[in-house]
């Protein structure tokens, strides 16, 4: 079967892709440069995570490089901007967009943030924080219901990193967070890189946000470098920069999450400054060994019991 | 009087938008730090992601147009184009559509005459990239009809293909600056027309050849072959059609052919 062949029979009936497990697994970012090293060296295990939105046009060679990647790796599915932090309604024609893509690829998570990106008919490409206030959880709720009735499936929400507060908040964000996942039965992707920068930022303790988290509900995990700059006062302003590696405050605060709440699929970011794909695969290398240190106690505790 | 719709009670997002690429803007008084603390440089946190993040999506559609400006001058051009026309969609490969007729007006760039159809071949590259993958129509196709019904035939062009006709050698500055190599004196003032198709994964711009731009879009809109080859040789009296459909095969611009009058029958 020559390409053109394998690219008629993509365009009519879907691709069918494996069931690929994803339990206990690192991975990373994919990133297109990346691809002739991860197609070179076969099937490995880990996973990788894309932007939902790089796979929103019609054709070429972004999907033909995700099928490849699909065929030996499972996926986790990213959205960046369905804006589920937003005022307005979801944006229809995206959130199409969106279940084209979960429908196509199979992946294996799925997951948004807890952010928006547009605003009346204004894209930012940036994640903006919100209030936490009863009518922000309801729309909020109301907007995950949308997303995960049209996926048919339940979603992850990311904790957001920000620099701001909003003087109008009447909730911590943890329990922002707990309400929507109670409410609307979506799962969590927790962001320790983003618990940090947060925690940096406004002065509170990651490992008391980290106690209160509903851990019970975490589906996936995020790590990734940040930056370094200072506020009006002078004082340390970390930005969510994902352009570097994972600092050794948030390995510690990762090692922490994951011995509470087991070996769960960890995902390193890295979306600028991108290194050679050895370097960012031994970063993965670096999570995979701490849940497979984990995963191997968990079973010990098990065989003991 | 009604009551505003709730969304609009108060809305967190109008106010924070308000600033975010607007460079004389204020910190939204809704914001705040921890404890009392300022939020004007955590708020330009903010504006300064937005404002990069577009400037590198425009620089990502249009490496060539930076290449030849140089990346300030480039950076400058592209943040004035964002505050006059913002995205309004979240796929940023779509973005930048008005960025051409832009660099035409931009008073710093009317030295650079030629700068503005460089950036057209630029977005006609990328939505090639991103086009509808579909088998492109083959000599063998195309030599099965027999040749008394050549001149009827009409042809469903590929969802890659585009042309884009300019007074100066945009190819050749097209070609010459999307890659790393040192680019020599180029002669801007010989008029070229680019074909832009993506038969496969790669996407190819073509020189077209004198006529082959009417010949292709007369095609592309539907004139039979016969139609096109005359508007062709009218506009170019030494156009050769059979190099001209070797061409169009060649570059994959099409996807089907059909008898004009099928449907009549």
């Amino acid at each position: 079967m020559n390409a053109t062949t394998k690219l008629a029979a993509s365009a009519a009936i879907p691709l069918r892709f494996p069931a690929l497990p994803i339990g206990a697994l690192a991975g990373t970012s994919f990133k297109h440069e990346h691809l002739p090293a991860i197609v070179a060296e076969g099937a490995q295990r880990g996973f990788f995570e894309v932007h939902a939105e790089n796979y929103m046009g019609a054709g070429g060679p972004p999907h033909r490089a995700l099928e490849a990647i699909r065929r030996d790796h499972p996926i986790s599915l990213h959205g960046v901007c369905m804006s589920i932090g937003g005022e307005r309604p979801l944006d229809r024609a995206h959130l199409a967009r969106f279940q084209h893509l979960v429908e196509r690829y199979e992946p294996a998570l799925v997951s948004e943030h807890l952010a928006w990106s547009t605003h009346e008919t204004t894209y930012f490409n940036d994640l903006l924080p919100l209030p936490y206030t009863e009518a922000t959880l309801g729309r909020v709720c109301d907007h995950i219901d949308e997303v995960q009735e049209a996926i048919r499936r339940p979603m992850l929400l990311e904790n957001p990193s920000t620099y701001v507060a909003f003087a109008e908040s009447t909730m911590s964000e943890v329990d922002f967070i707990r309400s929507v996942a109670r409410r609307t039965g979506c799962g969590l992707l927790l962001d320790v890189n983003n618990v940090f920068v947060s925690a940096t930022n406004h002065s509170f303790s990651a490992l008391d946000y980290l106690s209160d988290f509903p851990l019970a509900n975490v589906g996936e995990i995020h790590l990734a470098g940040h930056a370094e700059q200072s506020d009006d006062e002078g004082d340390l302003l970390l930005i969510d920069s994902h352009d570097g590696p994972v600092a050794d405050a948030v390995w510690k605060l990762f090692e922490i999450v994951v011995s509470r709440c087991g070996s769960i699929p960890t995902l390193v970011e890295w979306d600028s400054n991108i290194p050679d794909w050895p370097v960012l695969k031994a970063e993965a290398a670096a999570a995979q060994k701490i849940l497979d240190r984990c995963h191997t106690i968990a079973e010990g505790h098990h065989a003991a019991a | 009087m009604l009551p505003p719709e709730p969304h609009l009670r108060s809305s967190y997002s109008a106010a924070f938008a308000a600033a975010l690429i607007d460079p004389d803007g204020g910190t939204p008084a809704v914001v705040t730090g921890p404890s009392g603390k300022a939020a004007i440089k955590r708020y330009n946190v903010y504006r300064n992601n937005v404002m990069v993040s577009l400037i590198e999506a425009v620089a990502a559609i249009y490496p060539a147009v930076q290449r030849i400006t140089g990346v300030e001058f480039f950076r400058a051009m592209a943040r004035f184009h964002i505050r006059a026309t913002p995205p309004k969609s979240p796929l940023l490969f779509e973005y930048g559509r008005d960025f051409p007729a832009f660099i035409e007006q931009y008073e710093y760039a009317r030295s650079m005459p030629w700068l503005a159809d460089t950036a057209r071949v630029e977005r006609a590259w990328l939505d090639a990239y991103h086009a509808a993958d579909a088998d492109p129509l083959s000599a063998a196709t195309l030599g099965s009809f027999p040749p008394e019904q050549l001149a009827d035939l009409v042809f469903v062009v590929h969802p890659a293909t585009r042309i884009v006709r300019s007074r100066f050698s945009v190819v050749t500055i097209f070609a010459a600056n999307r890659g790393e190599a040192p680019v020599d004196r180029i002669d801007a003032s010989v008029p070229e027309d680019a074909l832009i198709t993506r038969p496969d994964l790669d996407v190819v711009v073509r020189h077209l050849p004198p006529g082959g731009a009417v010949f292709l879009t007369s095609l592309m809109a539907g004139r039979s072959l016969g139609e096109a080859a005359a508007l062709a040789l009218d506009a170019s009296p030494a156009f050769d059609i059979a190099s001209h459909i070797a061409g169009m095969i060649e570059a994959g611009a099409f996807t089907a052919a059909t008898l004009e009058k099928q449907d009549g029958h």
